[in-house]
């Protein structure tokens, strides 16, 4: 076994440093790597490319890197519950890069998989493809998508163990695998870290050589951004 | 004239048994309270799942089980679970059957714009330039006319683009529209709403042909 087990996030975080580009796995607030950015918070390192679907809330996930102004750019598809981002991006001090979602997946999992670029039909005939190669697939037309590159990955999983098999729970799973081994080193901040051999080696979702440091989180927050529930009857 | 209930009543009538369908934010979530019960269909929500079910109740609500919308949802028996590559292989790949959204702007040539305009609102596109540039059946839930009364079924659309050619239909709280080779084809009225009122709130062309009925809800 190749162990990928680190202490805490500080070891996890080795070698970060300013006008990296990371990329954080996350939908809305569901999966986010929160004890990640709570120490990229702690380290104040700025000038950083973040690739990662969403943008956080004002006061949790990525927008405490924004409130920071740690964030020089933002690679996603849908930012609209941060009005600091709406802010600093309306003012120009934050370049936005906002691309399909579907897109912002597979250029993680082209990066992952070894693929320089893919083509997608979605944005085609829009900006989103100003300035790109564009190509007919019988009788269709499709944009080339170039895989990302990034310095660091950080993803969240429910279990992982010291090997780096990673488990995801729920929607929380979302951008999560599809980032792993997609950056030079893959950080999984996972809420339980179980011992070896206790995991199903036909449940792992993610298996461990997509990932460089595994650690356990401390707390998790786990905010819900829309509380919808219905009524007994 | 509809309001946004009446929208998602009618648009659940195109809902067919065995559809896998994809519900944007806004009133193409309401559409899975007006489904027929005696049909299967499993709904599914780019985050992640398929299979979605109703909100939770009171003190269930699960952080790791959300929609698109981020709302806290409920599974079905036979859901499941996946990553954001394998929900746009869903979408992209052409496996999910009628996808439903909602619009700022339809033009009579099928474009759409719904994700920006310029120097006020960039939410961004979020899974919507995916889902128009693939989905075979695409109906955009939407009011005929904005705020300020101005028609959001145009010639042209003015604001960017977010697929080219992609509606087939739209459903409005007026009307019932196919969008054809040669403009919107008005096929059904709202309750109370006339042909005229219709021509009106609509600045692209609209054909209308023989006798227009009145939206069986």
């Amino acid at each position: 076994m190749i162990s990928k087990k680190v202490a805490n996030v500080q070891d996890a975080l080795k070698g970060v440093s300013d006008n990296m580009t990371f990329m954080l796995g996350g939908f809305g607030l569901s999966g986010i790597p929160e004890n990640a950015i709570a120490e990229l918070v702690r380290l104040g390192i700025s000038g950083l490319t973040c690739i990662s679907n969403n943008a956080g809330v004002d006061d949790f996930g990525l927008g405490l890197l924004l409130q920071q102004k740690q964030i020089k750019k933002m690679v996603s598809s849908y930012v609209g519950e941060n009005d600091e981002f709406e802010r600093q991006m309306l003012s120009g001090e934050l370049d936005v890069e906002l691309i399909p979602q579907g897109t912002l997946a597979e250029r993680c999992r082209a990066a992952q998989a070894g693929f320089p670029a893919i083509y997608t039909p979605a944005g085609y005939g829009t900006e989103v493809a100003d300035g790109k190669e564009t190509r007919e697939f019988d009788g269709k037309m499709y944009v080339l998508e170039h895989a990302f590159k990034a310095d660091f990955a950080f993803v969240k999983a429910w279990k992982g163990d010291e090997a780096g098999n990673l488990i995801f729970k729920g929607t929380a799973r979302n951008f999560n695998p599809n980032m792993c081994g997609a950056a030079k080193i893959t950080v999984a901040e996972v809420e339980e870290l179980v011992p070896l051999g206790s995991l199903d080696p036909n449940q792992i979702h993610i298996p461990g050589i997509f990932v460089k440091r595994i650690f356990q989180g401390k707390t998790y927050e786990k905010r819900i951004e829309q509380r919808t529930v219905r009524q007994r009857d | 004239m509809l309001d946004k209930t009446g929208i998602a009543r009618r648009i659940a009538k195109e809902v067919q048994d065995g559809y896998y369908v994809n519900l944007g934010i806004g009133i193409p979530t309401l559409v899975a309270n007006y489904v027929r019960n005696d049909i299967e269909v499993e709904f599914q929500s780019e985050n992640g799942v398929l299979g979605m079910g109703p909100f939770p109740f009171e003190g269930e609500e699960d952080a790791d089980v959300i929609n698109a919308g981020k709302q806290t949802i409920t599974t079905l028996p036979g859901a499941s679970f996946f990553d954001s590559a394998m929900s746009f292989s869903m979408i992209r790949g052409q496996h999910v059957d009628l996808t439903i959204l909602g619009a700022m702007e339809v033009a009579e040539n099928g474009d759409i714009a719904n994700w920006k305009i310029p120097e006020k609102m960039v939410k961004g596109m979020g899974g919507a330039m995916d889902l128009v540039a693939s989905a075979e059946n695409i109906i955009v839930a939407m009011m005929h006319t904005n705020k300020r009364g101005e028609s959001k079924l145009l010639k042209r659309c003015s604001l960017p683009l977010t697929g080219v050619g992609c509606v087939k239909k739209i459903v409005t709280n007026m009307a019932v529209i196919e969008v054809t080779e040669n403009g919107f084809r008005l096929l059904e009225r709202a309750p109370g709403v006339s042909v005229e009122d219709i021509q009106n709130a609509t600045e692209g062309k609209l054909i209308v042909e023989g006798d227009i009925p009145e939206m069986k809800l």
